[in-house]
């Protein structure tokens, strides 16, 4: 990287960034945003965009549109707001092609909302009198509080000064000019941040084992490998609003001394691959990425690393074997990445959420963080968990989505209070939550009433971890749904070690013979025994937890396995299921 | 191999934009540039990385998304991840077997199309999901499958 020539002035940035927004929000021309994230695309947020466009241009139409990620409201996708010039933003649900163009020519040319399909307003209150409702009076969003998504559907993912213009790089602009990197540690030790991957170790404490390497090569990973089923949180954020995590990646660099960083992410997912490119490319143009960042003496080099199909890449070893181009298997332990990591290098790997929160932490500070979310109780072995959830909905629930909540909610508050509850009249039979290495909880009294924290979850058998919530309804069959929990971790297994590539592929087999009505007695102590020694003999976390779907079925569901095994009689919609993967990787 | 594949090989694995060149971010620049890898693309990558032919089939061989044959001219996926299998994947799966004629994942005798099971195609919250042609489609229904594989069917070939 060639040094930088110009001295960047975080103010001139700043300003510019301002007068594009102005510009945007306040010009002469009506603004157009729509959702295309993953989420956006699948409802069919692209022929949206095309449609707009092709009508925009027919009638040669002034107006700007930007696609943006997901403001998380995934059962109203395609997502369409205008903007008119200084007014709210009206937002439309469920857009068409047909809708989007009645939208321009009723609403962005006459501008009069085509009330029918509106959802909602946000921003200036005049809408109100309109008789169209606060979008933040939605249950879903309501009683959210958005830090690591607060840019997330309102900027264009791909457009840096957006990001800077809402607060951005005003944190790493503070770090470098009022802070040592020790101090902004510990403003994040001070926060009580806990990483959002799964494991929840304290991210200050992570970054410590970094910081105190003298090696002059040391490296941050952002772990954006999502292959959890039912957790979109991650690509989410990346493909919503990238730029917060390229920040928090540089802040991390400052605070351990590193050099070098890179955002892993699994090839194929375009939205967030594409996105995060962009933002990395206008950091470098601007100063924010480089050489000398912002005058400073701090160098740091971002990129994007991307792995093939493999769940097990989101194993902190097995990334870094991935991002060197290797079979993504975990490697054994010590060396700890912190010594000896990527290219044999110390390296520090956080996951993406755990490295959005970064910029506002330092911006508002670490006590601000901290005083959200549940207190430490030493006596209930609960350590306290600051911050927010980020939780991904789906399955049988009225409004699935994305949502960033106060940890200290109860399940309950989040699944029927924001989310609706269970459509069609039918009741909450399980919850499968953290991803497939999660296990299952059932719908009870008891668990609907577990507040969101680390440690609770871990007490009751489950992982809130990655965010991941499936909701299932009365239907689901308890077994069935175990067997698919495991046919997935069987067919993500590495194959590296022997307890879970052979642990899984006996446990399916076991579980396709229970779900056949061909199970024995036998059976369940044969499971336990096979689970036992996975978690005692597994290289990594996949084979480690890699019973829990079954134990945690068990422990919630043993009356559904003792039908199948003793009255041969299914519980649920198990004989519908007619796919039985009968997967084996390689 | 035809001169033109040849070419295509030789760029991608030649001139990748990032920085950090390894053996996998060669194959997954092939893969892109043509839909497969032929032992050709193999032994370019092993050549420009200075591994052996072995390690270059190893790291192929371990990601699902490498082929090894020229590509149908579609690709149908569909997730069976426990969201979308909670929703009716199975149904889905059938479904799109059936518009098919397979029996299970795999390549149509007609050469016109493929199809794969995926784990997670990434937007649960719109589950059944699948993909056509890397273009995902949510809340499918068996009817909605069937009806989305036949449009393709008929168009032009996505590569």
């Amino acid at each position: 990287m060639a040094i930088s020539t110009t001295t960047a002035d975080f103010d001139s940035i700043l300003a510019e960034a301002e007068r594009r927004w102005q510009a945007l929000t306040n010009g002469d021309r009506p603004w157009v945003r729509v959702g295309t994230g993953l989420a956006g695309e699948a409802a069919g947020g692209f022929e949206v965009v095309a449609a707009v466009n092709a009508v925009l241009a027919e009638r040669q139409i002034q107006a700007n549109v930007s696609e943006v990620g997901t403001l998380g409201l995934c059962f109203a996708e395609p997502l369409l707001d205008v903007q008119m010039p200084n007014g709210p933003r009206i937002f439309y649900r469920n857009v068409t092609p047909q809708i989007a163009q009645r939208i321009v020519s009723q609403h962005v040319t006459g501008g009069e909302p085509v009330s029918e399909h509106v959802l909602g307003y946000l921003g200036d209150a005049g809408a109100a009198q309109d008789g169209i409702p606060d979008l933040n009076d939605h249950p879903m969003l309501a009683q959210q509080q958005r830090i690591a998504l607060r840019n997330a559907g309102h900027i264009d993912p791909s457009d840096l000064y957006q990001y800077i213009a809402n607060g951005g790089y005003s944190a790493l602009n503070k770090a470098l000019t009022a802070m040592t990197p020790d101090e902004a540690r510990q403003e994040v030790l001070t926060s009580g941040l806990r990483g959002r991957g799964g494991a929840a170790f304290p991210a200050g404490v992570k970054w410590g084992f970094l910081a105190g390497n003298p090696d002059p090569n040391k490296y941050i990973l952002c772990n954006c490998e999502e292959g959890d089923p039912g957790a979109f949180n991650d690509r989410g954020i990346l493909e919503s609003d990238p730029a917060t995590v390229v920040e928090g990646i540089t802040i991390a660099g400052y605070a351990c001394n590193a050099n070098r960083g890179y955002v892993f992410i699994r090839h194929g997912h375009n939205q967030p691959i594409d996105r995060t490119r962009a933002v990395i490319e206008q950091a470098y143009e601007l100063g924010l990425l480089g050489q000398n960042i912002l005058g400073s003496d701090f160098s740091f080099d971002v990129e994007v690393a991307l792995t093939g199909d493999s769940y097990v890449s989101g194993e902190e070893t097995a990334l870094m074997e991935a991002i060197e181009g290797k079979r993504s298997m975990p490697r054994y332990r010590p060396p700890f990445p912190a010594q000896v990591g990527v290219f044999g290098k110390p390296s520090n790997i956080n996951n993406v959420k755990t490295l959005a929160y970064v910029p506002e932490i330092v911006a508002r500070g670490g006590e601000w963080f901290a005083g959200i979310g549940t207190r430490p109780d030493p006596d209930n072995r609960i350590n306290g968990s600051s911050g927010t959830a980020i939780l991904c909905l789906s399955g049988d629930i009225t409004y699935p989505g994305l949502i960033e909540v106060p940890l200290g909610m109860t399940f309950r508050q989040v699944l029927f209070d924001m989310a609706g509850g269970v459509p069609n009249g039918k009741s909450m039979k399980l919850l499968q939550t953290g991803g497939p290495l999660g296990g299952v909880l059932s719908a009870s009294d008891a668990n609907l009433d577990l507040v969101l924290d680390f440690d609770v979850f871990r007490a009751a058998g489950a992982i809130l971890g990655s965010g991941g919530i499936i909701v299932c309804d009365e239907d689901t069959c308890a077994v069935d749904l175990t067997r698919n929990l495991i046919a997935f971790c069987q067919y993500e297994s590495c194959g590296k070690c022997f307890p879970c590539r052979m642990g899984m592929s006996h446990l399916l087999e076991i579980l396709e013979r229970i779900s056949n009505l061909e199970g024995t007695e036998e059976d369940l102590a044969l499971m336990r025994n096979i689970g036992e020694n996975m978690q005692a003999g597994s290289l990594c976390g996949h084979g480690q937890l890699g019973f829990n779907p079954v134990s945690s079925a068990l422990r919630y569901f043993g009356d559904e396995f003792e039908a199948h095994i003793r009255d041969k009689r299914h519980t649920g919609d198990c004989p519908e299921q007619v796919f039985s993967p009968k997967l084996t990787r390689r | 191999m035809d001169a033109a594949t040849q070419s295509l090989i030789a760029d991608a694995v030649n001139n990748q934009p990032q920085s950090t060149v390894t053996v996998l971010s060669s194959l997954l620049a092939v893969e892109d540039a043509i839909g497969y890898i032929p032992k050709e693309a193999v032994e370019a990558v092993a050549s420009r990385m200075d591994a052996t032919v072995n390690d270059v089939w190893a790291v192929a061989t371990f990601y699902p998304n490498f082929r090894f044959d020229p590509p149908m001219e579609h690709r149908v996926e569909v997730c069976w991840g426990p969201s979308c299998h909670v929703m009716g994947a199975g149904r889905i799966i059938a479904a799109a077997q059936d518009a098919l004629g397979l029996s299970d994942e795999g390549d149509t005798p007609d050469g016109k199309a493929t199809l794969r099971y995926n784990t997670c195609l990434g937007a649960c919250a719109h589950a059944p999901v699948m993909a056509i042609d890397h273009h995902l489609a949510g809340r499918v229904t068996p009817e909605s499958a069937r009806d989305r594989i036949a449009t393709a069917l008929q168009s032009a070939p996505s590569h």
